[in-house]
Parts: structure tokens; C-alpha cells; sequence
């Protein structure tokens, strides 16, 4: 550990600077790719040592901000890279959306997310929200228009007062736990009686609020179709992930505060989840089966996997969490496919677009097309043989103890049934009810399909090698089941030179 | 070995379209060379089945879902296999010829492989979720292949028709199977099928039944989720004889029998899927007597005896299990071959009007009489097949005790569906082969190419045979097939044309006779049809609902997001009141307060800020005077600040409040000065009373927070600050060094502001007012002259102070921020006094290259520690062993706080500025330098 | 009772903030961002406790210190928020030049 410390430095900060200015623009691309080895070399360090802690200008947590990477850290790092890469390929494809301001604001938008997803101090995690949030501000408004400002508008104005929150949340934990640091609340709460924990509780709830904005959750969603239908391809894609920053950080919270198996508070949490989450599942899939557009079809399918993870969240056990990640993982790089492939779709469709209500033209390669929106729909729809089917029965699997079954169960099914019904709706307008000749002469550039192809492959992927995915995941899980390690390996492991706890 | 059986069709499909491409027959030959391997195969597997030891293989895939990719072939799967297979050969030869050669066979072949393997999954897998995946395959495959003639709507909309029920009830079997999975703690079909007791007895067991059946009937087209079927006929004719007659929607009945052992044998089930099939029997023979199309008349009689096949399997008998698998076969015959021979009319003659088909006999005997047998078979006359298996089912009928008193009545039912058999069968030979002439046929029917009918020979033949020898020909399959799925001994029956007088035989004898009967009386009955039951398409019907849900789910979602942000942002504001006030109602008391005493210092600014905030919302509306009490808000909160001992931020504070009002200055000059109140009543009051709310809940959890004893670590801080950081102000010391990581951060956040507002006000010409709201002429002469004289000599000596400020930072207040906001502010000055043109001509208009260069600094001067193996932002005071302390002592931090001090300036300039220039006396701006000068 | 006080006028700061938020107006919207901000800088502020009169510059002779934290992160605090005003001012123009209109949905009414 004491050896590896300096190492994984490096590799840490490799991550930032190396995205503050891309001055060319290979720069930004390159930046980008790099990410996919760091991220794999970061998943083996966090199989290898489980924790891997890095205290800032070398000052002790719980003074001193430290980095903590674990599993799910690093998992999530993964996602990210992936989706990135595939999101900057896509933009590489259409020259027409070049700016310089994308390149910066894309990768100050990594940063962000990678930043968020290894920090282990509340503050810190606030700064690299704001970080992403602003790069998310500006990479929303490319490309112009007033629809897109209208929705930037909105969005801009409700996470600012979600910051807010956030801040007041600060304070009130750092009043009463006097601490910022993730291990060293955790530490406090497990050592207060129940009683002595109000305050930080409702300093914990409000959190939990900031981060269901984030993340979506009803009724905090409704930001989020207009605004991702508004985002030009390759954002909208990247966006996929932020809604799971959101679900990270409840995930960490939840698990370090009040633990799994935790406190008397932790029904009401749980109760709390559910409800919310079956309620967005259900609203989502109706809003899916509404849309009009097959932009805001995207942006409510985002919306109910949200919703699905959450409430397999909410079960709170290591099973139910692995499916959640399990879940997450392919839900996220899928739509973030979709939304590429839309634009493809609705670039061929000329005037018409991506409405559904309208007979378009048929596209130029509708087998190749065709079959990637099929296979797209099958997975998430939650169809065999895509991962979607293999994530819905194991969230349904874990749920099955849970006294809420029933309603998660019923909930799960008939929302997948909308979506289905939705996407072979918006299928067969798409493929099948077209009417005059194609548009467009040439067919799709393949430079284009590439990256839906890449994210697309992760689904059978993860299918086939379903079971180390699996491992892994519940090795997480467990990770995340006792978060004694976390805190043991955070206050204790870093102190200067990273002794051995 | 067993894999290659389900994959050789898969591969078939994977490469159907590139053989297209060589041949134009390239995708038949391919289908047919697939599917006579994996025929091949699963032959090599016959011995063992006859013996009674299936061939099993199996391989872990998902041990956390239980899920193995394991298949057998035991005789259930095997006939079934068979049946997909032998049909599914004869369908790829008809088809090639029933199709145009312009219409894309590739695409139908390949769907039809995909079909093909995933029923041959089904059949052979023994692994209930396996089962459960190729289960839905085959509905995604059946939805391609009743769209295939995709410019149609009936095709579109029979497709999502049947996606939706078959795809619906497919969850409802997940549902069930994971809990028959739940209940025996494994999904293995052997181990499942031996705990049929276990399951039985089982809580769950009603639940679980009743979701596998919900499966099952959605698949085989049970009343009443029948009403896909007859549309799903909008597929190609081979389609409708593979899928939807001989093999598809036998799925459902496949899975009841091979559930049998497991689910069967309790009254529930006897009376759900016995009952279901019954009414499913009645209503699909009755409907199809009313078809004037030849398809729908061929679809609801396969519901019919679909509902047939139900029925025996829910009398929970042996003999009836085994009456329903002969069942499944015969019918599978004879249905196809009907098919195909529709097929083989209607491509003659262009229709499938039973009204305008008449005496076809003439144009195609030879079709005909393969037709007229394949119907008979279905009629239930003897000599044939069908024969066989429906006096089983009369057979059985008669011994059903579970009805008590009432058995007279099944008997009766069964024999009334028999009549009705005959009636539709007898009708559609007599109406299309006979009954006078041809009504305005599209096309001059003459016989079809040679081998359009040759699998329609073979399967009329394998009627006659069984028919005629059931003993040679089914006997042995039957009894393998029956042992496994019974497990238990086999009931001895005789499969024999002649029985010798009973019951069974009067019941088909009346059958038979009622049947022409009642034909004979057609008329009368098809007029009374139409007097009772006018005439309404059930697609229309689901087209309708449909189309009602969806209009509901629009409006529903528009009504909740109407895409007003004030709502959301209620609703933010409104959860998180909630959620915060939440666990305060748990146990536990809040801690004993400490307090300070009143001093009147402390009050004066409190007051202020209250007075300030009150009045920036009664003038909200008037907005330049709204920014006065802003910013007196502003200056009192920054007093707070130097009161309570925090001269830092009360300099932050104050700086940045100059700043923000300079912006909101500037902003305003191009929003309309003053707005009419919009909001109603209602909103106003629902506001303000959200606002009150939220206002107390600040206030108190304020109060607890001060009034909390200090858990606080703040002590390491305050020892470490002049050992550990070189500083004696505390809070810069935080900031660049213990928590250096966060300025960081913050200062990655004001270049993303810089950057993001370049871009935004870079394409964007703004049309400032000439007036303003009082009608005066905004002052466009030059700026006033005292203030410019003032400010000049004042920019240096203001820089020096920043300067001065940034360098002391760290021992007292002061330091990057501060600094920065001070040289940022000084030079705003100048802009202000003296005009753009004066300034841009003696400063650069693009500041980004600043920014940049701040943000390198800071970042190098982190890096910078890697290079004495510390981590990053290590300030180098933090290796008092390194030899040469010194000077460096300061450097490290300082030069990290240098690059947020740039930072800072930069994008303050860099924002004013541009906003500056908008407003109309600015100069034709320069477009900025490319990004690629700034490059590190 | 200073602290009750402080409480209060935080409470007032919010309570102004929260009703100008909602507003129509994208101004209004700011300003009260602005307002709810100062709140919450205030309570992250009083979070460190107040105490008059001991700044945290280290000097000989002074026992007593004010936790220093909690100002290092309102300072943070301002600057970000500075940031994040700016931007949202300079969209809340973008949004007037492309909507035509300065309602927060872009109706014009």
C-alpha cells in the first residue's frame, strides 16, 4: 500500500490535468481515449486492494481532502470512460457541431464527473458538482436555438437552488457532526445513539433531495426530458451519466450513513426510495408511451431506468444493490446508444425530424439502422437476449424478499409492457409506415455508427460475461454492505505516506 | 452437440441476407441446409428418447439468476422439435414459391431462422428462464414476420397487436417462473418438475399459476386473448401456417404440458385452463363458421382447437395429456396443409372471399383435394387423423367426475363444438370448391407450379396415414412422449380406427351429422349472426383503447410538466421542507442552547440585512431601485462577517457584491426595466406562503445549529496552520493548502463560467434600449470626466493593493481571491469612467489566455510536489527535511495562490467586459484569437 | 440571543429569496438567487458558530480562536455563487435576445 500510494497519485492526477486545455484538436479526443486504460488500470487496483486512499497536499482525513477509490468508484469511472469515448467519437463523425468551446467544456465536464465519483469529502463532492453542473451549462447550450436556451434556462435555475440546498445541507451536518468527510461522518453516526442524530438526519434527508434532483427522481424529473431532448447528440449521451452521478451519491451516502442493514431511520429512507422511485418508473412510462417526439422517448426512458435502479436500491441488500448496479451499468451506455442513434435517425427524417406523429421519409440503410434500433429497443425494453432482460430479473429476483414486492414486481412489469409498446410504436412509424423516397443520397458514414455500435455491444457483452460482471458486482456490494472497511481504510490509511491501518 | 440443434437455424438467419445476395435463392437453400442439420441432429437423438434416458447438456452461465444454458431431449421435446422442424422445412419450400422474387427474402428468411431457432430453444431447453428467453424470442420474431409486408396498417397494427399481448402475457410468465424458481429454489426442469407437490402445497402456488397460465394463454390465443390471432393473419400465408397455426401458438399448450407433472393436478387448475379452453373451444368454432375470409375462418378454428388442446390438458387426466399431444400433431397437419392451400388459392386467384370463391373444383382439382382431405381431417372424419384424437377427447370427456352431478355437460358442449367443426369445415369445401361459379375473380386461377403443392401432399399424406395406422406410425412416439411427460406409467390406451359401438363414437356420428346440418341451415344462421351480434372487429376495438390510453398518457404527462419552471422549482423547494422536517419527527431531543448576549454592533448589520432583503422584494418590479436594498443586503451580510471575527470573507463579500451589482447593471440595460405584475392572486399567496414556510424552517434550523455545542476539528487547523502551512491567516491556509483541492475546484469553476459565457455572448448581439422607461435619452456623451481623471492615477495604486493583498494573503487577510477581486474591480473602473474605447485600446479585450495561464499555474505548482513524491498540492513547507526550506517555504503556496489570483481577474474582467462591450458604444470587437495560441 | 437574532434575519434573507425565486420574471429569479444565497452563506457561516471579536490569524498571546473551516467554505461559497450568478445573468440575456421575452418559460404574454 505505502508503495503503490505515489502510483495511483499519479494515475489520479493524470486524470486532470491532462483535460484542462486541449489545445489542439487531437488534444481532446486523445484526452478522452485515455481514459478508457486509466479507468481499466483503476478497476484492477480497486480489485486488487479493495480501498485505495489519497490524502491531498498529504494532510490527514479527516483535515485534509482525501480521494478514496473502491469498486464502485472505479465502476463508475468505467461507465463513464466508455460512454465519453463513444459520445466524443460521435461528435469527431459531425463536423457541422465543431466549436472549441465543446472540446473544453466536454472535458472539464469529465473531470467533474470523475472528480465526483472519487472524492471522498462532502465539500469537495459539492465543488465538482458545481463544476459539472456549469460544464453541463454550456455543453447543453451548443449548438443554439431557443428551445435550447428555454430548457438551459431551466435547468441552470433549478440546480442552482438544488446547490443551495446542497450548502445548507453542509451546514447543518458540519454544525452538528463537525466533520466534512464522508468516513468521518459515517464514523460519528455509527458511534451517536439514534437520538443524538437529528440534525445530521435532516442534513442527510436534504442531501438526499439535492441528489434526487440530480438524479431525477420524481417528482424532481420534470426537468429532465425537455432538457435532454433539447441537447445536441453527443451531450445528451454524456448526459445519460449525469443523472447516475446522482444515484451514485445516494448510493455512497446511503450505504455509509446508514449502512445497509442500518438504523431505525432506515425504513423511512427505504419506504421513502421506493414509493418515489415506483412512482417515477410508473410516470416514466407513461410519459415514454406520450411522447411525440422520439427525443422525449429517450429522455423518459432515462428517467424510468433511474427510477428502476432506485428502487432496487431501496430493497437495500447486497443483492438487490449489485442488480442495481448491474442494471445501471447497462441502462446507462445503452441509452446513451439511443440518443446517437436518434439523432442519426431524425438527421435522415429531414423537416419531420424525430416526431412520431408524422409519416417520414424512409431512411437511407434501413437494415442497418433498423436493426440497431431494434436491438437498442430489445435491450432496453428489457427483452431477452439483451442485458435489459437480465437486469430486470435480477432487481426482480432481490426485490422478491422485500414486503414491498408485490408493488415493485407489478410496477417493474407494466412499465416495461409501456415501453415496449412505446418503442414498437415509434419502431414501426420509424422503419415502417414511411412514405416517399429517402432523403438524404448518401447512406450513414460509418465514422457515425461507430460509437452506437461500441455502446450498443456493451449489452451483449454483458451478457455473455454476465457472470464475472456479476462477481464483481457483488464484491461491490459487499464493499458497500460494510462501510467499517471504508471508514477503518479512510481516517486510518490516510495519513501521510499512507501507513498501513 | 444438443447446442448446434436451436444454433444451426440462428446461424441461417445471421448470414440469410448475404446469401440472398449470391443467389436469388441463395436465403431458401441456406434456411433449408440449417434446418435439415439441426433435423439431422436432433435425429441422432432417437434411440435415446425411445429408451427413456433424455440426452441432457448443460453449462453454467448465470449462477446468480440460477440460470444455465442447459437443454435435454426428452419426448416431449423432441416431438415438439420434430414438428418445428419437418413443418419448418415444408414452409421454406412453399414459401419459395408463394413469394415474388422482388420482395426482400432475405429479410423473411432470416426472420423466419430466427423463429425457427428460438422455437427449437423452447422445445429443447430445460432450464425454466432459458425457456423464458426463447419464449419472448419468439414473440419479437412473430412481430418481424407479421410486419413483413411492412407498407400495410393491418400488418403494422397486427403486429403491435400481437407484440403487445403475446410480449405482456411473456412478463406475467416471468413473473410466475421466477417464483416457481423461488418455490423450489431452482429452475433446473427436471428438479422443477419433480417437486410438483412441493409446489402445489405451496402459498404462492395460486399466484404462480395463475401468471404461467396468463403466459400460456396469451401464446396459444385463449379466450379472451384470442383476438390477435385472426390479425396476425395479415402475415405472408407461409407465416400464418408456420407461426400461427402449426408451431408458435402451439407454444402455450407445449408449456402446459410440460408444466403437467409440476402445476396440474388441483381443482384451480382444472377449472382455469379447463374452462378457458372450453369457452375457447365454442367460441372459436362458432366465430369461424361466420368468416367469410378463408384465413379468419382457418384462424379461429385453430383457436378452437387450440381451446381443444386446453381443455384436455385441464381435465388433469393421463389420457387426456396424451389425446392432447396426439392432438397437437394431427392438428398441426392438417392446419398447415390448410393453409398452405389457401395460400395456394389466393395466389391463384387473388382472393380469399369465400362470398366470390365457388367451384374451384374446376380450376384446381388437384389442389382441391388435398384440400377437401385436410379439412375433412379437421372435421373430425373418420379414416383420418383428426378422427383419432377428437374421440379421445369425446373419450374423456365422458369420464371428467369433478362436475359432479352435472357431467352430462361437458359431453354435451364437446359434442356441440364437434358439430360446429363439421359445420365450418364442410363450408369452406363446399363454398370454395363447389356452390355454382366463381364470382369476378382479380385472376383466372389455373393449378399452381408443380412444387407449390408438394408439401402439401406430404402433409395430407401423414394425415391419411395416421388415420389409417396410428398403431405403426405415432404409437412409439406418442408412448415416449407421453412417459416423460407423465412420468409416471402409461395409461394403456389403444390407438385404433375401430373401437367397436360406444359413446364416443354416437357423439362423433351426431358431430358429424349436426355439422352438415347445420350447414345446410346456414343462411338462416348467418342472418341471425347478424341480427345479434353486429359486426365488430376486435382490432378496432384494441386499435381504439389503445389510442385512448395513449391520448390519456399525452395529456396526463403534458398537465404534469407543463413545462412551467416556477412549478418545478415549488416543488423543489416544497420536498425539500419535507424532507428536512422529516426526522425531527423521530425520537431524540435537541441539545441545551448556548447563546451570546445582544450588542448592539452585531444587531445594526442583522437589521439591516432584514430591511435590505424585505425591500428588494417590494421593488422587485421597479429593478433598478431594486438593487439598491441588494446591495445594501450585501454590505450588511459582509459587516456580519467582519463582526463575527471573519475579515476575509467580510472583504470577499464586499468585493464580490461591487461585482455583482456592476453585472446586474450592466444586464439590465438590456431587460426591460420595469415589469408588470403577472402572477395571480392564488400564485402569489401559494408563494408566499411557501416562502414563510421555508423562512421559519431557516430560522430554526439555524438556531439549533448555533446552538449546538462546536464538535468541530477546527483545533488541528488552528495548531497546524503556522507549522504545517507556513500561515498564520488560518482561512487562507485552509484554502490553498489543507482544503487546497477545493479552491482548485473553484477556480476550475470560474474559468468553465469564463469559457461558457465567452461562448454564449459571442453569437449574440444584444439591441440595448435608446430610452429608457422615463422616455429621457440614454446618456451617450462622453463619460464623465471626473471620475475618469480620479480613476486613472487611482488603476495603479488599486493593483498595487491587490498585489499587496495577494502577497500578505497568507499570514493575514488578504490572499488569491481577494486580490484578484480587487485588481478585477479596479480595472472595471476604468471601463466604467472612461469607456471602452479607451480601455480595450490599453487592455486585452480576450482575457481566456489569462485564465488559462492562472489555472496552469496552480495546476503546475501542484504537480510541481509530485516531483518530492508528495501528493498533489503538497505545499513543500509540508517537508521541513527537504534541505533548501527556505524561500521555497512560500513559494509553493504562494505561486498556487498567484494562479487563482489570475484566475479570478481573468474571468471577472473577461465577464464585465464582454457585457460591457454588448451595450452600444462598444467598438466593432476583434474576433478572439483561436484557442490554439493559448496552449500550454 | 444574538444567535436568535441571526437566525431571524438568515430566516428573512431565505424567506425573500424563496418568494422572489419563483417568480416569473427571469430577474426577479435572480435576484432572489442572489438573496437565498447570502442566506445560505450566512447559515454555512454560522455553522463555525459566531463569536465577535477573534479572527483566526494566529498570533501569540490569543487562546481563543473562531473555527476557521467554515469560512474557508462560505469563501469558496461566494466565489462559486459569483460565478454561477454570472452565468445565469448572461443566459437570462441569451434567453431575452432568443425568446423575445424575459419569462422564465420563454411565454410571451
Amino acid at each position: 500500500m505505502p508503495i503503490l500510494l505515489p502510483l495511483i497519485a499519479a494515475a489520479l492526477m493524470m486524470l486532470v490535468p491532462a483535460r484542462y486545455w486541449p489545445a489542439y484538436r487531437w488534444l481532446g479526443p486523445v484526452a478522452t481515449l485515455f481514459q478508457v486504460p486509466i479507468a481499466v488500470w483503476l478497476i484492477a487496483q480497486a480489485m486488487g486492494n479493495g480501498y485505495v486512499v489519497y490524502a491531498l497536499g498529504d494532510w490527514p482525513a479527516p483535515f485534509g481532502i482525501v480521494l478514496v477509490l473502491d469498486r464502485l468508484s472505479a465502476l463508475m469511472l468505467m461507465i463513464c470512460a466508455v460512454l465519453a469515448t463513444a459520445a466524443h467519437l460521435a461528435h469527431q463523425a459531425r463536423p457541422s457541431e465543431h466549436t472549441r468551446q465543446f472540446q473544453v467544456l466536454f472535458q472539464f465536464q469529465l473531470m467533474g464527473l470523475n472528480g465526483a465519483f472519487l472524492t471522498g469529502d462532502l465539500f469537495n463532492l459539492f465543488v465538482f458538482f458545481e463544476i459539472l453542473l456549469i460544464a453541463s451549462y454550456g455543453l447543453l447550450l451548443q449548438g443554439g436555438g431557443p428551445s435550447r436556451t428555454r430548457a438551459a434556462l431551466h435547468y441552470v435555475l433549478l440546480n442552482l437552488a438544488g446547490s443551495s440546498l446542497f450548502l445548507i445541507a453542509m451546514g447543518v451536518l458540519y454544525a452538528d457532526a463537525g466533520t466534512l468527510n464522508m468516513a468521518d461522518l459515517a464514523r460519528v453516526v455509527s458511534e451517536r445513539g439514534p437520538d443524538e442524530l437529528i440534525l445530521v438526519q435532516a442534513g442527510l434527508m436534504l442531501l438526499t433531495v439535492v441528489f434526487a434532483l440530480k438524479s431525477a427522481l420524481l417528482p424532481l424529473h420534470l426537468w429532465l426530458p425537455a432538457t435532454y431532448a433539447a441537447a445536441i447528440a453527443p451531450v445528451a449521451a454524456l448526459f445519460a451519466i449525469m443523472t447516475k452521478v446522482g444515484a451514485y451519491a445516494v448510493i455512497r451516502v446511503l450505504t455509509l450513513t446508514f449502512g445497509l442493514e442500518g438504523s431505525e431511520t432506515t425504513p423511512i429512507i427505504s419506504t421513502l426510495l421506493v414509493v418515489l422511485a415506483l412512482a417515477t418508473v410508473a410516470a416514466a412510462g407513461f410519459g415514454a408511451l406520450g411522447s411525440v417526439s422520439l427525443r422525449r422517448l429517450c429522455g423518459y426512458l432515462v428517467v424510468l431506468s433511474i427510477g428502476t435502479v432506485f428502487a432496487s436500491v431501496a430493497v437495500l441488500e447486497p443483492k438487490a444493490l449489485s442488480a442495481a448496479l448491474y442494471y445501471m451499468i447497462q441502462s446507462t451506455l445503452v441509452t446513451g446508444a439511443l440518443f446517437l442513434l436518434v439523432d442519426l435517425i431524425a438527421d435522415q427524417r429531414g423537416p419531420i425530424d424525430d416526431s412520431l406523429q408524422l409519416n417520414g421519409p424512409p431512411v437511407r440503410n434501413p437494415a442497418l439502422l433498423g436493426t440497431l434500433f431494434f436491438a437498442t429497443a430489445v435491450a432496453i425494453a428489457g427483452l431477452p437476449p439483451l442485458s435489459g432482460f437480465f437486469g430486470k430479473l435480477m432487481i426482480l429476483r432481490a426485490a422478491l424478499s422485500a414486503d414491498f414486492a408485490p408493488w415493485l414486481w407489478g410496477t417493474l412489469l407494466v412499465g416495461s409492457l409501456l415501453v415496449l409498446l412505446a418503442l414498437s410504436r415509434a419502431g414501426s412509424r420509424l422503419f415502417w409506415s414511411t412514405d416517399g423516397e429517402p432523403l438524404t443520397p448518401a447512406p450513414v458514414p460509418l465514422g457515425a455508427l461507430l460509437p452506437v455500435m461500441l455502446l450498443l455491444a456493451a449489452s451483449p457483452l454483458l451478457v455473455v460475461f454476465a457472470a464475472p460482471v456479476h462477481a464483481y458486482l457483488d464484491q461491490t456490494a459487499a464493499q458497500l454492505a460494510n462501510p467499517q472497511g471504508y471508514v477503518l481504510q479512510v481516517l486510518g490509511g490516510g495519513n501521510p505516506k499512507g501507513a498501513e491501518p | 452437440m444438443l447446442y448446434l440443434i436451436p444454433l444451426m437455424p440462428l446461424f441461417g438467419a445471421a448470414f440469410a441476407g448475404v446469401a440472398q445476395r449470391h443467389h436469388r435463392q441463395g436465403a431458401a437453400w441456406l434456411a433449408a441446409a440449417c434446418a435439415s442439420v439441426s433435423l439431422g441432429l436432433l435425429l441422432t437423438n432417437l434411440d435415446s428418447v425411445l429408451a427413456g434416458v433424455p440426452a441432457m447438456t448443460s453449462m453454467p452461465w448465470m449462477p446468480a439468476l440460477g440460470l444455465t444454458l442447459s437443454f435435454w431431449v426428452d419426448g416431449l421435446s423432441f416431438l415438439f422439435a420434430l414438428l418445428v422442424l419437418v413443418i419448418g422445412l415444408l414452409v421454406i419450400l412453399y414459401a419459395v414459391y408463394y413469394l415474388e422474387p422482388e420482395e426482400p427474402l432475405g429479410r423473411f428468411y432470416g426472420f423466419l431462422m430466427l423463429f425457427m431457432g428460438a422455437m427449437l430453444g423452447l422445445a429443447l431447453a430445460s432450464n425454466l428462464i432459458l425457456i423464458l428467453v426463447f419464449w419472448e424470442l419468439t414473440s419479437l420474431s412473430s412481430f418481424l414476420l407479421i410486419g413483413f409486408w411492412k407498407h400495410r396498417t393491418d400488418a403494422r397494427q397486427g403486429a403491435r397487436q400481437a407484440l403487445m399481448i403475446t410480449g405482456g402475457g411473456g412478463l406475467a410468465l416471468l413473473a410466475g417462473i421466477l417464483m416457481i424458481g423461488h418455490i423450489v429454489g431452482s429452475f433446473e426442469l427436471p428438479v422443477v418438475l419433480a417437486a410438483g407437490d412441493l409446489i402445489r402445497d405451496h402459498s404462492l402456488y395460486p399466484v404462480a399459476l395463475v401468471l404461467v397460465l396468463l403466459g400460456a394463454f396469451t401464446k396459444s390465443a385463449q379466450f379472451p386473448f384470442h383476438y390477435w390471432l385472426p390479425h396476425a393473419m395479415a402475415a405472408p400465408t407461409p407465416v400464418s401456417a408456420y407461426l400461427h397455426s402449426a408451431t408458435m401458438v402451439k407454444a402455450g399448450v407445449f408449456l402446459l404440458a410440460r408444466l403437467f407433472p409440476a402445476l396440474a393436478g388441483t381443482d384451480l387448475w382444472f377449472f382455469l385452463v379447463g374452462g378457458t379452453g372450453l369457452i375457447t373451444l365454442l367460441f372459436g368454432a362458432y366465430t369461424a363458421l361466420f368468416q367469410h375470409d378463408l384465413k379468419g375462418l382457418l384462424a379461429y378454428s385453430t383457436i378452437s382447437h387450440l381451446g381443444l388442446i386446453t381443455l384436455l390438458l385441464g381435465m388433469g387426466t393421463p389420457l387426456g395429456e396424451v389425446a392432447a399431444v396426439f392432438h397437437i400433431i394431427n392438428h398441426a397437419t392438417f392446419k398447415a396443409s390448410l393453409f398452405m392451400a389457401t395460400g395456394i388459392i389466393d395466389h391463384e386467384t387473388g382472393t380469399r372471399d369465400m362470398r366470390k370463391l365457388n367451384g374451384m373444383f374446376r380450376y384446381l382439382p388437384h389442389t382441391a383435394v388435398l384440400a377437401m382431405t385436410a379439412a375433412a381431417a379437421m372435421a373430425g372424419v373418420p379414416l383420418l387423423n383428426g378422427f383419432l384424437s377428437k374421440e379421445m377427447f369425446f373419450g374423456e370427456t365422458l369420464h371428467v367426475d369433478l362436475l359432479g352431478a352435472s357431467h352430462w355437460v361437458l359431453p354435451t358442449l364437446a359434442t356441440l363444438a364437434g358439430a360446429l367443426a363439421v359445420a365450418y369445415s364442410t363450408r369452406f369445401i363446399h363454398d370454395v370448391f363447389f356452390n355454382g361459379d366463381p364470382i369476378d375473380l382479380p385472376k383466372q386461377p389455373h393449378e399452381p407450379p408443380r412444387w407449390m403443392k408438394v408439401p402439401v401432399e406430404i402433409l395430407v399424406i401423414i394425415c391419411v396415414l395416421v388415420g389409417l395406422f396410428p398403431q405403426y406410425t405415432v404409437q412409439w412416439l406418442l408412448q415416449a412422449t407421453v412417459r416423460d411427460v407423465l412420468g409416471q406409467s402409461v395409461p394403456d390406451y389403444s390407438l385404433a380406427l375401430w373401437h367397436g359401438f360406444n359413446l364416443p363414437l354416437l357423439m362423433s356420428v351426431i358431430a358429424l351429422a349436426g355439422g352438415v346440418a347445420l350447414y345446410a341451415v346456414r343462411h338462416r344462421l348467418f342472418a341471425l349472426h347478424a341480427r345479434l351480434f353486429p359486426e365488430i372487429s376486435a382490432k378496432d376495438l384494441t386499435e381504439d383503447r389503445l389510442g385512448r390510453l395513449l391520448l390519456w398518457s399525452r395529456r396526463g404527462t403534458d398537465r404534469f410538466e407543463n413545462g412551467s419552471l416556477q412549478r418545478y422549482l415549488y416543488l423543489l423547494v416544497a420536498i425539500a421542507c419535507v424532507a428536512t422536517v422529516l426526522p425531527f419527527f423521530g425520537p431524540g431531543e435537541v441539545l441545551s442552547p448556548l447563546t451570546h448576549p445582544f450588542d448592539l454592533i452585531s444587531v445594526v448589520p442583522l437589521a439591516l440585512i432584514v430591511l435590505g432583503a424585505v425591500g428588494t422584494v417590494i421593488m422587485h418590479r421597479r429593478r433598478y431601485l431594486a438593487l439598491i436594498p441588494l446591495s445594501l443586503v450585501g454590505l450588511a451580510v459582509s459587516m456580519v462577517f467582519a463582526r463575527f471575527s471573519a475579515p476575509d470573507l467580510a472583504l470577499t463579500q464586499i468585493l464580490v457584491e461591487v461585482a455583482t451589482v456592476i453585472l446586474m447593471l450592466l444586464a439590465l440595460y438590456f431587460l426591460p426595466q420595469h415589469a408588470a405584475p403577472t402572477a395571480s392572486v392564488g400564485r402569489v399567496w401559494r408563494d408566499r406562503l411557501l416562502a414563510l414556510v421555508v423562512g421559519v424552517g431557516m430560522s430554526a434550523l439555524c438556531y439549533l445549529t448555533l446552538t449546538q455545542s462546536p464538535k468541530a476539528l477546527s483545533q488541528f487547523f488552528l495548531d497546524n496552520a503556522v507549522p504545517g502551512g507556513g500561515g498564520a491567516n488560518v482561512v487562507n491556509v485552509i484554502l490553498v493548502d489543507f482544503r487546497g483541492f477545493d479552491t482548485f475546484g473553484e477556480s476550475v469553476v470560474l474559468a468553465i463560467a469564463a469559457v461558457g459565457i465567452f461562448a454564449m455572448l459571442r453569437d449574440l448581439s444584444l439591441k440595448g434600449p435608446t430610452l429608457d422607461d422615463c422616455g429621457r435619452p440614454w446618456d451617450t456623451d462622453r463619460h464623465p470626466i471626473v471620475l475618469a481623471m480620479v480613476s486613472r492615477p487611482l488603476l495603479p495604486l488599486a493593483l498595487m493593493v491587490a498585489v499587496y493583498l495577494l502577497l500578505r494573503g497568507h499570514n493575514a487577510p488578504g490572499g488569491g481571491f481577494i486580490g484578484g477581486l480587487v485588481a478585477g474591480s479596479a480595472l472595471i473602473l476604468q471601463y466604467m469612467a472612461n469607456g471602452m474605447h479607451w480601455a480595450s485600446d490599453r487592455l486585452p479585450t480576450d482575457m481566456r489566455p489569462m485564465v488559462a495561464i492562472g489555472l496552469l499555474i496552480a495546476t503546475a505548482t501542484g504537480v510541481a510536489s509530485w516531483v518530492f513524491d508528495a501528493p498533489f498540492l503538497t505545499s513543500t513547507y509540508a517537508h521541513v527535511h527537504l534541505p533548501w526550506i527556505g524561500e521555497f517555504e512560500l513559494a509553493s503556496a504562494m505561486a498556487f495562490d498567484l494562479g487563482v489570483f489570475m484566475v479570478v481577474v481573468g474571468t471577472v474582467l473577461l465577464i464585465l467586459t464582454r457585457l460591457g462591450a454588448q451595450s452600444g458604444d462598444a467598438p466593432k470587437r476583434a474576433d478572439p484569437p483561436p484557442m490554439e495560441d493559448i496552449g500550454p | 440571543m444574538i444567535e436568535l437574532l441571526f437566525s431571524i434575519s438568515v430566516g428573512v434573507l431565505s424567506m425573500c429569496g424563496v418568494y422572489l425565486m419563483l417568480r416569473a420574471r427571469t430577474f426577479p429569479v435572480v435576484l432572489g438567487l442572489t438573496l437565498l444565497s447570502y442566506a445560505v452563506n450566512l447559515f454555512l457561516f454560522g455553522s463555525g458558530r459566531l463569536i465577535p471579536g477573534n479572527p483566526p490569524l494566529i498570533a501569540d498571546g490569543v487562546e481563543r480562536y473562531v473555527d476557521p473551516l467554515p469560512q474557508a467554505l462560505v469563501l469558496t461559497a461566494i466565489v462559486i455563487g459569483f460565478a454561477m450568478t454570472a452565468f445565469v445573468m448572461v443566459l437570462a440575456l441569451r434567453a431575452m435576445n432568443d425568446l423575445g421575452n424575459d419569462h422564465v418559460d420563454g411565454r410571451a404574454d
